[in-house]
């Protein structure tokens, strides 16, 4: 019953892709058969192909930044005294715990073009004159903006499991390897990396997930109406179907989302089964 | 000879104080940056108007008011989407809670066909894209009548908490030996008996974690309500929140309250319940 209610939706969103579903079909509440026509007219639009780019580069840079600072993080809170630890811990979970809409909007006032606080001090500290600069004026700097907020709110997740993994690291494989010389870059890329890998695969696919399908971020950051420069597959597929009300291309696009994920699903799915945890 | 080999011995100690030095000194770092939009969100709720438009930001909220808190519940509609909010989230809380225990006790105790392709399943849905269920269920509920209806939002978040739910639940009754019970039983003790004095004492966390996670999502969900709940006053606090930018400007002051406010009731489950959220999601991926 409960398989029943998860997969019919992903059942409706695959027809819904292949039917003409527009305004008169929502009121009618019937599609009508058109075939492979949506994935045809996606696949000869270059706005798609450009949109799907900019989402596997904006995915990549975010997963990697949120991987990389989240387990430099996760170093430093093993290196750290008891106190200390507990102090930035709950920093972190004080981050973490921030509503994506309360996060979004928090940034965007500090980032303001005429009274934020990111402007003031980046002019004050004499690094760049941004005194009333538009942060959403270029995409790239929005998107830097956009990038942060999904990069802070998601560090935590991955300090605090990375965290929670080195403490599960054997001291005596590192001790033995301190004693053979190791210095602390070789005792991690030979000794933690190997025995954490399970682990980083989980996270990393989990990230990729989550950072390739953002759309609140984007969508409250430029005001519920992005322009086309700000567009990812999500913001694409949601426009279609919303906006321009045809709400079979958007699921085409929405399936082609899907397909894009599963390949990453199947990396994720499989570390879990190795790990015993799908019994 | 000792004087001469002093030198050699402090060196090594100094350096490892400097070493502390700067590794605290990282971690201040990291703590400000993480917490700085936090504070900055509060610091601007309790500024006066004059303070938060001012070219040169001021770092405490000194003089304090409580003007930007009092313009935010007089906005409009304040009441009623909280009053949503509680529903939605009081509703699924509880719907979840209760279904996710007997799916993951179905899960977890007794074997049956195709068991294993249940839990991928479990793992897919949430892998899947909001973004990309949002047009079927909107179609979906659409032909149900379920637009702009409370009870069509609520059906939606089920499907999306329960797979979560369902999930971290069945690592909790794992944990709990099939001998417990079956020693309950063998001593006289129904299989309700065993079930109520035995698993449900050493499940109880998990239930409180799980609800805890059901409310924050609930709580927080914006795409959703945003779609389905149209019109104003039926919406919930996040769709009332993004919603807070107006042409004419914003009240940034008014904003940040409201966003304060918003946040509050998240922070004081989160901080009780992130633990589990971690362990949930990642289990078992490390083993000594």
């Amino acid at each position: 019953m409960i398989a029943a209610v998860l997969a019919y939706p992903l059942y409706m969103l695959v027809r819904l892709s292949f039917e003409q579903y527009g305004l008169r079909e929502i009121i009618a509440h019937k599609g009508v058969w058109i075939g492979t026509a949506n994935y045809a007219q996606i696949l000869h639009d270059s706005q798609f192909w450009t949109v799907a780019a900019r989402t596997v580069l904006f995915t990549a840079v975010l997963v990697t930044a949120t991987m990389v600072l989240g387990t430099l993080i996760a170093l430093l809170l093993a290196q750290l005294g008891p106190t200390m630890r507990v102090l930035i811990t709950t920093g972190l979970v004080l981050a973490w715990a921030m509503p994506v809409v309360v996060a979004v909007n928090i940034w965007y006032w500090m980032v303001d073009f005429e009274f934020g606080v990111l402007n003031w001090a980046l002019t004050e500290l004499h690094i760049v004159d941004f005194e009333r600069h538009d942060w959403f004026v270029s995409p790239w700097s929005g998107f830097a903006v956009i990038g942060a907020v999904i990069v802070w709110g998601a560090i935590p997740f991955v300090a605090i499991t990375v965290y929670a993994g080195l403490t599960q690291v054997p001291r005596e494989l590192l001790e033995a390897a301190a004693i053979d010389g190791a210095g602390p870059v070789r005792t991690f890329r030979d000794i933690t990396m190997p025995i954490m890998k399970p682990l980083f695969v989980i996270l990393t696919s989990l990230s990729i997930i989550w950072d390739f399908r953002v759309f609140d971020q984007i969508w409250i950051m430029r005001d519920q109406r992005p322009t086309t420069d700000y567009y990812t597959m999500s913001i694409y597929a949601f426009v279609d179907a919303f906006r321009v009300s045809e709400y079979g291309l958007g699921a085409a696009i929405a399936v082609v989302m899907v397909l894009i994920m599963c390949v990453v699903a199947v990396f994720y799915i499989r570390e879990m089964v190795r790990v015993g945890e799908v019994r | 000879m000792s004087s001469r080999a002093e030198p050699i011995a402090r060196r090594p100690r100094r350096r490892r104080r400097l070493r502390r030095v700067g590794v605290n000194a990282l971690g201040v770092l990291v703590f400000v940056v993480m917490t700085f939009p936090v504070y900055w969100m509060v610091n601007t709720a309790f500024k006066p108007g004059i303070d938060i438009q001012s070219y040169t930001p001021k770092f405490f909220p000194h003089p304090a008011t409580l003007r930007n808190f009092s313009d935010a519940i007089d906005r409009a509609y304040f009441w009623d989407v909280v009053k949503n909010s509680l529903v939605v989230v009081g509703v699924v809380t509880l719907l979840s809670v209760v279904l996710a225990f007997l799916a993951a006790l179905a899960l977890a105790k007794f074997r049956f066909y195709g068991r294993r392709a249940f839990i991928v399943l479990v793992i897919m849905v949430q892998m899947v894209p909001i973004t990309a269920l949002i047009i079927p269920l909107y179609v979906l509920l659409s032909r149900a009548h379920q637009v702009d209806k409370l009870s069509g939002v609520i059906i939606t978040y089920l499907t999306f908490v329960l797979p979560f739910c369902i999930w971290t639940l069945r690592g909790f009754m794992i944990g709990v030996p099939r001998e417990l019970e079956e020693a309950a039983m063998v001593d006289g003790s129904t299989r309700f008996g065993a079930f109520v004095r035995i698993l449900l004492p050493l499940v109880a966390p998990g239930l409180v974690a799980t609800s805890i996670f059901a409310f924050i999502q609930a709580w927080n969900e914006y795409i959703i309500a945003y779609v389905v709940l149209t019109s104003p006053e039926k919406q919930t606090i996040t769709v009332w929140l993004a919603g807070f930018t107006t042409l004419r400007g914003t009240d940034w002051g008014g904003l940040m309250a409201a966003a304060t406010l918003t946040a509050l009731p998240v922070v004081a489950f989160f901080v009780l319940v992130h633990r589990r959220i971690a362990f949930g999601l990642t289990a078992g991926a490390v083993r000594g």
